[in-house]
């Protein structure tokens, strides 16, 4: 029940939320709403251990996922771009998809053994600062530190790049985008595989480097919905995604920990005495979704902000509308 | 031909055309384009199959054997439906307004939760008649999978929280608090499940009647399937003969135009997601009552609110379509059971509904084959 290692353990668990909501942002500023996060996961985390087993290289293993998990996207993005279906039904039968898919090819897999996961090391200097170098900086995962590097340039890219731009007018307003020459949907196919890549790689992140191995549903275990939910939270923006995957990250360590002590904040653990009560801290992060969406709608109908406008409208040229 | 008429080459070529239809297409047409998703879904799902190392055509035939080849399976075939249709009845009011409520499981468990919280707690004893016992429980189901789908309900209406993700988090939520019970406070000896129901609080089943009618014997089709047919005619005339289905589908079709017609969208997002919630929580009465005569929550759990989904979209909301369609996929995840890969259904039902989502462009749009000279 160490507060430093519950933080430290939260940032590990946190980034494969991180990964996966940042993807879904970057789908989602431009107009495409993705609801399939859950399966291309679950897709991304079994290419990726079962191309480590093969192959004994896992970085191989987080190409593979990433890959496999962009290319079933791509489904998504020819049914809702080119096809102009409804993208919540769409999104719904890619998760579908993605979970019979990765059960099917799956199979065995959870025997298979342990295979040579991602390294994990500590940062020289930086490791040394007070409470922050244990927290971030001392024995995480590879993917951990890239996560980190990862937030500031994907805040950059979206709101102070050309590209950026782009992305946020075919979100905000596809016409006008299509009027000054962005192809829109060249742009929306693009974003929707780039929300693929990285919902895979949450996957590797899971498999290979936070709790390694395959176990079948349970291995994103609904982590690919709560990423859907932490981007509203997030109201699009990455920085804020950041902050919400690593508190739900530790959140989720937090419960792992506070079944195991028989003595909880002096008084006998009830955890520990009857198991049966953990089940009422399974249902935190689940919970906790559920609060952190009714206070990022209320802050959002209270700022007068809100999803990119065009975000679940097909855009369809020579049409009148936004 | 074109050598004949000029003495340069001309280079015919063909081009795909796609028009916006401007009618709607015949009758027989989506009948016809859902039926070709579907066998399209099929086969893809044999490549898929294939891949895996599986036989594909063995695949199916079994799946085709092991669900209707004898009265025997047939009844098993219907005992599977059941749950699936009413869980798919559940969707399709909800997505009829264009309510995504995604959380039919979560309210199908609550609904078994509340008809087993009638005998366990117990509210009923073991003596009573079994009409009393059975109405009881069905109002306990339909009322608990009604809370559980009021919260989400509630959340949109007033605060405009998207009901996606809500409904989601309250089925994981559900599987906690059922087995929190399960495991704790009704356990049954430390095993995971309740003690068995007393059999006044079984809906009635085919064999019961084998004593008077011998070709019944063994046949557990129960009286769910009864309940969820009725469920599904009654709820066709509601949506189509009364004034509140047509207030539900104009709000589906048209919300600007129902606003101005005044017709109130906050209180009827909670009444419709209410009652999809009761009519899947209905689902998970007739589950414990019918089948599994006890709380536990592997059986319960077993994705019938996520099949719902698919048959709704399957049966294009119409509750009608949806008896047949359930039969179907109640035949798939029946002989599912025991093909390998296990994930092999799953992946069926993701495929078929992928085609189908794919396969409304032609409903909405023509594809001509042009010859173009150039």
């Amino acid at each position: 029940m160490d507060p430093i290692i519950i933080l430290q353990a939260g940032v590990a668990t946190g980034t494969v939320l991180l990964f996966a909501t940042i993807g879904e942002i970057f789908a989602e500023r431009s107009g495409v709403m993705n609801l399939g996060v859950e399966g291309m996961m679950l897709i991304g985390a079994m290419t990726a251990f079962s191309t480590t087993i093969a192959t004994g290289n896992p970085w191989l293993g987080v190409f593979a996922a990433m890959l496999a998990a962009g290319l079933l996207s791509q489904i998504h993005a020819f049914i809702t771009i080119t096809l102009q279906a409804d993208q919540v039904v769409s999104g719904l039968a890619l998760t579908f998809l993605g979970i019979g898919i990765s059960l099917v090819l799956g199979e065995g897999l959870s025997k298979a053994g342990t295979v040579s996961l991602l390294p994990s090391f500590s940062i020289p200097v930086l490791s040394q600062i007070p409470i922050l170098g244990p927290i971030f900086f001392t024995k995480q995962n590879v993917l951990v530190y890239i996560g980190y590097v990862f937030i500031p340039l994907a805040w950059f890219y979206i709101n102070r790049t050309r590209p950026g731009m782009h992305l946020r007018a075919v979100g905000e307003y596809p016409s006008a985008a299509d009027a000054l020459g962005i192809n829109v949907f060249k742009q929306r196919y693009l974003y929707v595989f780039v929300g693929g890549l990285l919902a895979g790689l949450a996957g590797a992140t899971i498999s290979l480097a936070v709790s390694p191995g395959w176990f079948s549903e349970l291995t994103t275990a609904g982590q690919g919905w709560i990423a859907v939910g932490l981007v509203i939270f997030a109201q699009w923006d990455p920085v804020r995604a950041a902050f919400g995957a690593y508190a739900f990250g530790a959140l989720r360590r937090l419960i792992l920990d506070i079944q195991g002590p028989t003595i909880l904040l002096g008084l006998a653990n009830p955890f520990y005495y009857n198991p049966y009560w953990g089940f009422f801290l399974q249902m935190l992060p689940y919970a906790f979704t559920i609060i952190v969406l009714v206070i990022g709608s209320r802050e959002a109908i209270r700022k007068r902000i809100g999803a990119p406008a065009a975000l679940g409208i097909p855009y369809i040229r020579g049409e009148r509308g936004k | 031909m074109a050598e004949s008429t000029t003495v340069k080459k001309k280079r015919v070529g063909y081009k795909l055309l796609v028009e916006p239809r401007l009618n709607p297409p015949p009758g027989w047409y989506p009948l016809v384009v859902s039926i070709g998703a579907i066998v399209f879904g099929l086969f893809l799902g044999g490549i898929l199959i294939a891949f895996a190392g599986g036989d594909p055509i063995r695949s199916y035939q079994h799946i085709a054997k092991a669900s209707f080849g004898d009265i025997g399976v047939l009844s098993d075939t219907l005992v599977k439906a059941t749950p699936i249709m009413l869980t798919a009845l559940a969707c399709a009011v909800a997505f009829r307004m264009k309510l995504w409520n995604i959380g039919a499981e979560g309210q199908f468990i609550m609904g078994a939760f509340a008809a087993s919280a009638i005998v366990l707690t117990p509210v009923l004893s073991a003596e009573t008649p079994r009409w009393l016992f059975i109405t009881v429980m069905i109002l306990a189901g339909m009322a608990g999978g009604a809370f559980w789908g009021f919260i989400p309900g509630y959340l949109k209406a007033k605060l405009n929280v998207n009901e996606i993700i809500t409904t989601l988090m309250m089925n994981y939520i559900a599987v906690a608090w059922v087995n929190f019970w399960i495991f704790g406070v009704w356990s049954e000896g430390g095993f995971q499940m309740s003690p068995k129901f007393p059999e006044t609080a079984w809906l009635p089943r085919l064999l019961d009647y084998a004593k008077s009618l011998p070709s019944l014997r063994g046949l557990t089709t129960h009286g769910g399937i009864l309940i969820a047919i009725s469920v599904a005619i009654i709820l066709w005339m509601v949506l189509n003969r009364s004034r509140w289905g047509y207030e539900i589908r104009l709000i589906g079709d048209n919300p600007q135009a129902a606003k101005y017609a005044g017709i109130n969208i906050q209180k009827n997002i909670i009444y419709v997601m209410m009652l999809s919630g009761a009519l899947a929580g209905l689902g998970g009465m007739s589950e414990v009552t019918g089948v599994i005569h006890r709380l536990q929550t592997s059986p319960l759990a077993a994705g019938y609110g996520f099949t719902g989904i698919i048959v709704a979209w399957l049966a294009k909301l119409n509750p009608l379509v949806i008896i047949p369609v359930s039969i179907l996929f109640g035949a798939l995840i029946l002989a599912g059971r025991e093909i390998q890969p296990s994930g092999v259904p799953k992946m069926i039902q993701g495929i078929i509904l992928v085609s189908l989502i794919a396969s409304d462009f032609l409903l909405r749009y023509r594809i001509r084959i042009v010859r173009v000279e150039a």
